[in-house]
């Protein structure tokens, strides 16, 4: 033998998994990187609510459902209300739309509000007392939103109402077919249980004696007191204010109308008054609206609603003249910039009753003769960051402050507002709401979602909505509000799909388990991009490789 | 027990008592009575535990046997001529691969033009791939040399070609002694592959290698060859001594005067001519040279057993102080000479020999001991040239008849 | 279908998981324990499906012969990629002979298994689309023939990607190769090539044939699972989209799979014994172009003069989609 270290065999064998001396990811130009992004819905969510974080939970089924709901009140108290009463603006945002259909959010926070109730779930009581004191104006979403918000961080909270019962427009007036009155009784009872203080029947009319009482004032007065206008009338017209009947019926004091009513005005208050005026008899209800459908104010499920009860709408028409069991109506039209003008057209239309909905305005009572509080356009001026107005420890939210006039609107502000007296009374600055990136809809890889249409609420037939005041629409059962909720497509956030994981070619990405998500091992990744293309939800970016 | 045999059969059931796994194979003459008799064996259950995969070509023949041997089985096949070309790459990359898979070839001409008659052209054209090539002289040595081919390649991981001179060997009948049963597994030892596909400790084989080792993994191939000389030398001794007779070795001596096969047979003369060849011709000069011995003319036999490794030192001890060498050839370079004369000229590089190359048995042309003595006699009178073709018909081949052409017009 | 279906969860049976499947429902690649059995460090291109398909059969295939697989692999991007010594990316006991062999080496090992015994340990050969249907396409025909005991998977890349992107007889007309540019009348490969080595495994009558694509990891899977509980030769094709070769982006290796499928280009099939069983169906159908366009090797057809040869795709997506009822009877 010779003696040599030659191998007994020449195969050039080697052991398994030896490549990983190899780091290929020195190829890399560039980098993919887990994002969160926020979601259209929860962008479009004025009450703030991190919607695809508790459809995240709901889509766990039972074992998540309180952790849903935990979720939603962290931002908004009343999720059985708003499931019923919200325009969900988060649904007309939501990207699925672009898919099949947008998820049925509202529904499914109806569901976990519901069962919230049913199952006695309490709000988190605050355990510490700041040992300061709030006032809030009113008992509307803003006042409440306020309330609980500012309970949360340990304040002592006093709501004061000036009606009989709290809830503002939702107690009086959102129809209960629309909003049992039960379910905003029981949501109510439990933001009192966690301390706030809820005094109805009392007016407040001086803002310096409240002042003096309280640490901070908070001003959510509503907007309760109808809009007018001037109509020639003759003497035997009846015309009546439609927030006022809405009211009364709340109230227990419907109201007799006629059996043809006129609602004037192109609002949700329009809509409710004209399928109120057909629960209460009228066999004809005409909504008069003076510009287009696609300029009309109403939520389209609203007017759907509305005409599914047999509710009639004229549009393109003005109200000119009111005299007895007819009214005149002048036909209009459009000029170029969209505006409706008179065209001197006229007819008749036969009512007994005109019922006007042409917009609310603040009782603003309480500031007369307060110079440093403003009032701009009907409402209180108030700082955009702050929500404070001019005089220091006094903030105003809902419908009698800037802005959209709408519950969910009013539940965001109430929040807001409510971190502003705690800044304030702390002597903190409030941050400012942070910039966030949208997870757009041409980030997603809608291929991935599996087809499923909405899970359509079994609604009420039309024709039994009309005879009373039950209530319209039916919620979802667990299986459905899981099913719905598994719709959602959590853009711009990971829900552990494992398309990253399963489809790097390099093996490059480590899963954590369950919750932990993901990490890429750079050692190795090529950049490819597979992963980011084929995230179901975008919540991939590839950015240039620094070297 | 001696039996009368026929060389296919012998080379067949020897095979099948070194207990092969797999056995796969492609027929091509003069390789089928050999893979035919292994196919029944495997059908009858004598041949136990084996696989016979009948297969689409020799290069899947080939394909299956690296397949099983890295699958941890005792692989054969066999082929010859056109199949072993056929084959070629496979036949490289199980080299390559250090898979001691053991494939009888029966030696037989490549075309064009076809034929299907010996000579070593086959072999010759396959002598570096990387394979051991052990040459048989007779029916009994081929079926030896199949025992030392297994035991030799799977201690080498070195794969093994026996040669066998086709229809000359393969078809012939003799009397042989034929290792038993019970003699072969006493001498071979089980396959225990160095390399395996092993479920249980996984390894990578066949991997690829670029410029900075593949000139080291070469030389590392060419070591192990270099210590392949030495295992055949070792592995037939001990055949001989344990089945007393010989096999194999690397250059084979022969008596000086009864031309017997012996290993102690002293080494050429400054005196002699020594005929060197390899294969069934080494027979033929037996014969041949005999009477010449007995008039007194100085002329030796050697025989090359082992053709890869080639056995440069053993010829050289074998010459002894002859410089004075015939080299018979059965495969031609063209415009050069005989393959083995080549390799012959390369081992005793000055040494100062006169080497006469003599091409004979091309295609099958029978090789008459009336003409290797004439040859060697006109050597051993000087009046040899350098290279010749043996019994070369003067006019070349004949015309085809004339109109042939036309006539298939 | 061999197809497992997942019930709604978010995502269904497309993705390749997801965190509210049962354990019993997860697919081999979502498990962080998967036997990634070609794992990190190979060196195989940006965004080669080649790759992730191979990781994708091997894992299912070791999981469903509970670890006992064997591997031969014919020579091609896949072996070079992996195995450049000393360093493997494999983890089973892998070998790779040569180019042509890879079904012949598998018969060998399956054939040397099955004289020790060894019935439980499995064999997979695996090749591209040269080394199955060119080169080593008689191996492959004499392996099915015999109804070896070997599932040979082919990685169809559609030329010869590791040479330098040359024509093989899977290219499909009117690619461009580079030995088949994109000039002259007819540019590409000649229409009126190729071959369908599906047809052809078919006609083998073997027990399985089947294709797959990288676009969907559950029907891959459970294909290789089927293919795993049959004994005797067995066929599966897997389309592979290979950046360079197609001059696709690294990150479209799989929405093209997607669009050869949804167009009709592709057509995912499961055969036994020769006999057509099963297809899957278009789910969201595309025009041929979501599939050719965002490929550089056939930019001339999106040029003047190459509407003759998009409209032969066209007609053969239509007569793909005609022959394997790949819209299930919609419209």
């Amino acid at each position: 033998m010779s003696g040599h270290d030659a191998p007994p065999t020449l195969g050039l064998s080697t052991g398994p998994a030896t490549s990983l001396s190899y780091h290929t990811g020195t190829w890399r130009t560039e980098r993919p990187v887990y994002v969160d992004l926020a979601p259209p819905c929860s962008l479009a969510c004025p009450s703030g609510e991190d919607i695809r974080s508790w459809l995240g939970s709901t889509q766990e089924g039972e074992a998540g459902f309180e952790t849903a709901w935990r979720r939603i009140v962290a931002a908004n108290p009343l999720p059985a209300v708003m499931g019923r009463i919200c325009y969900h603006p988060c649904q007309a945002a939501c990207n699925r739309g672009e898919v099949d259909e947008e998820v049925g959010i509202n529904a499914v926070e109806r569901f976990l509000g519901d069962t919230a109730l049913e199952r006695g779930w309490a709000l988190p009581v605050p355990t510490a007392s700041s040992g300061r004191r709030v006032l809030v104006v009113g008992s509307g979403p803003a006042g409440l939103s306020a309330a609980y918000h500012l309970r949360q961080r340990g304040h002592d909270v006093t709501v004061r109402e000036a009606a009989a019962e709290p809830g503002g427009m939702m107690r009086y007036g959102i129809p209960a077919y629309r909003l049992p009155r039960t379910v905003l009784a029981a949501e109510i009872r439990r933001i009192e249980a966690t301390g706030v203080r809820i005094e109805c029947g009392v007016r407040v009319d001086s803002l310096d004696d409240a002042q003096a009482e309280f640490d901070a004032v908070v001003l959510t007065v509503g907007a309760g007191v109808a809009h007018h206008v001037d109509i020639p009338a003759g003497a035997a017209a009846k015309i009546v204010d439609a927030i006022d009947v809405l009211r009364d019926v709340a109230s227990g004091n419907a109201p007799l109308l006629g059996r043809r009513v006129a609602v004037y005005g192109g609002g949700n208050t329009a809509m409710d008054a004209a399928r109120t005026a057909r629960r209460l008899g009228a066999s004809d209800a005409v909504v008069v609206y003076r510009r287009t459908r696609e300029q009309m104010p109403a939520h389209p499920t609203e007017l759907e609603d509305a005409v599914g009860e047999g509710v009639r709408v004229q549009w393109l028409s003005t109200i000119s003249e009111v005299s007895g069991p007819t009214v005149t109506i002048e036909r209009m039209e459009l000029d170029e910039s969209g505006r409706p003008v008179g065209t001197g057209v006229f007819e008749e239309l036969d009512a007994d009753t005109v019922m006007l909905a042409v917009g609310q305005e603040a009782d603003l009572s309480l500031l007369s003769g307060v110079d440093d509080v403003d009032v701009r356009d009907g409402v209180i001026a108030v700082d955009p960051g702050t929500l404070m107005t001019g005089r220091d420890g006094v903030f105003a939210a809902g419908d009698a402050s800037p802005g959209s006039r709408t519950a969910t609107f009013a539940i965001g502000r109430g929040a807001r507002a409510a971190a502003a007296v705690d800044a304030w009374l702390a002597s903190r600055v409030l941050p400012a709401e942070p910039v966030v990136r949208e997870a757009e809809a041409s980030r997603l890889n809608a291929w991935y979602y599996s087809d499923a249409p909405k899970q359509h609420r079994a609604e009420l037939e039309a024709a039994r909505r009309v005879t009373g005041f039950e209530e319209v629409l039916a919620g979802l059962d667990a299986e459905h509000a899981v099913f719905e909720a598994r719709r959602c497509m959590s853009c711009g956030s990971c829900f552990e799909c494992d398309n990253c994981f399963g489809m790097c070619p390099d093996d490059a990405i480590r899963k954590l388990g369950p919750g932990m998500r993901y990490e890429i091992d750079y050692d190795y990744c090529k950049g490819c991009g597979i992963c980011a293309a084929e995230c179901p939800c975008g919540a991939i970016d590839m950015i240039p490789e620094e070297r | 027990m001696r039996e009368v045999l026929e060389g296919s059969q012998a080379v067949a059931r020897t095979v099948a008592r070194c207990r092969p796994g797999v056995v796969c194979a492609y027929p091509i003459s003069p390789q089928t009575h050999i893979v035919e008799a292994l196919s029944v064996m495997a059908r009858t259950g004598e041949l136990r535990d084996c696989e016979y995969v009948n297969v689409e070509s020799e290069f899947s023949a080939m394909s299956v046997s690296i397949g099983a041997s890295a699958a941890g089985s005792r692989a054969y096949t066999a082929t010859a001529s056109q199949g072993l070309l056929y084959m070629a790459e496979a036949v490289y990359n199980a080299a390559g691969m250090g898979l001691p898979i053991v494939m009888t070839v029966a030696n037989r001409a490549v075309g064009a033009p076809i034929n299907i008659w010996n000579d070593h052209s086959d072999a010759m054209a396959m002598r570096d791939s990387g394979w051991l090539q052990l040459y048989a002289a007779d029916n009994q040595e081929a079926a030896d040399l199949h025992v030392i081919a297994f035991a030799a390649a799977e201690e080498l991981g070195i794969p093994a070609m026996v040669c066998m001179d086709g229809f000359v060997l393969t078809h012939a009948t003799d009397v042989l002694e034929l290792a038993t049963q019970e003699q072969i597994d006493g001498f071979l030892p089980p396959y225990s592959p160095t390399q395996v596909l092993d479920i249980d400790r996984p390894t990578t084989i066949g991997t690829m290698a670029g410029p900075e080792s593949f000139t080291e993994t070469k030389y590392l191939q060419h070591l192990r060859f270099l210590d392949a000389a030495d295992v055949v030398e070792a592995w037939s001794d001990r055949f001989t001594e344990a089945f007393g007779r010989e096999a194999g070795g690397l250059a084979v001596r022969y008596d000086p005067d009864t031309l017997d096969r012996d290993r102690s047979a002293p080494p050429a003369g400054a005196e002699d001519l020594v005929v060197v060849a390899m294969g069934s011709v080494i027979g033929t000069l037996q014969e041949a040279i005999a009477p010449m011995r007995a008039e007194g003319l100085p002329v030796r036999l050697v025989g090359i057993s082992a053709y890869r490794p080639f056995p440069r030192e053993a010829l050289k001890a074998a010459l002894g102080e002859s410089r004075h060498i015939v080299v018979i050839d059965r495969a031609l370079e063209l415009g050069s000479g005989g393959v083995l004369t080549g390799c012959v000229g390369r081992a005793l590089a000055g040494t100062g020999s006169r080497i006469h190359s003599v091409v004979a048995g091309l295609g099958g042309r029978p090789i008459l001991e009336g003409s290797l003595r004439d040859v060697i006699a006109r050597a051993l009178a000087g009046e040899q040239r350098g290279l010749e073709f043996l019994d070369l018909k003067t006019g070349g081949v004949p015309v085809p008849p004339v109109g042939a052409t036309e006539v298939a017009r | 279908m061999s197809t497992v279906h997942i019930p709604f969860l978010q995502t269904g049976t497309l993705a390749v998981g997801g965190r509210l499947l049962d354990d019993a429902e997860r697919s081999v690649q979502s498990q962080a324990d998967r036997p990634s059995s070609l794992t990190r460090g190979h060196r195989a291109c940006q965004g080669c499906a080649e790759a992730l398909a191979a990781r994708w059969v091997m894992d299912t295939a070791v999981e469903a012969a509970d670890g006992r697989l064997v591997v031969a692999n014919a020579t091609g991007c896949l072996e070079v990629f992996s195995t450049l010594y000393p360093e493997s990316a494999w983890k089973p006991p892998w070998i790779h002979s040569l180019f042509a062999n890879a079904a012949a080496v598998a018969t060998g090992i399956a054939s040397s298994l099955h004289a020790q015994g060894r019935d439980d340990v499995r064999v997979l050969a695996q090749g591209g689309d040269g080394g199955t249907v060119d080169i080593g396409l008689a191996a492959v025909s004499g392996m099915f023939e015999r109804n070896d005991d070997v599932l040979y998977v082919c990685y169809d890349n559609q030329g010869y990607m590791n040479t330098g992107v040359q024509r093989s007889s899977a290219t499909p007309p009117s690619a461009r190769t580079a030995t088949t540019p994109a000039v002259g009348r007819q540019p590409g490969a000649p229409q009126g090539t190729g071959k369908s080595m599906v047809k052809i495994a078919m006609a083998h009558e073997i027990p399985y044939v089947a294709s797959a694509t990288v676009a969907d990891l559950r029907d891959l899977e459970a294909k290789v699972r089927t293919a795993m509980s049959i004994h005797g030769a067995r066929y599966l094709h897997v389309l592979v989209p290979c950046p360079l070769g197609w001059g696709s982006s690294s990150s479209e290796s799989i929405s093209l799979s997607r669009a050869a499928v949804q167009s009709g280009i592709f057509p995912v099939v499961e055969a036994r014994a020769g006999e057509l069983t099963d297809v899957q169906r278009i789910r969201e159908r595309m025009d041929v172009e979501a599939y050719l366009r965002p490929q550089a090797r056939f930019a001339h057809l999106f040029k003047p003069g190459g509407e003759d040869a998009l409209n032969r795709w066209r007609a053969l997506a239509e007569a793909n989609i005609r022959r394997y009822d790949l819209l299930g009877g919609r419209p």
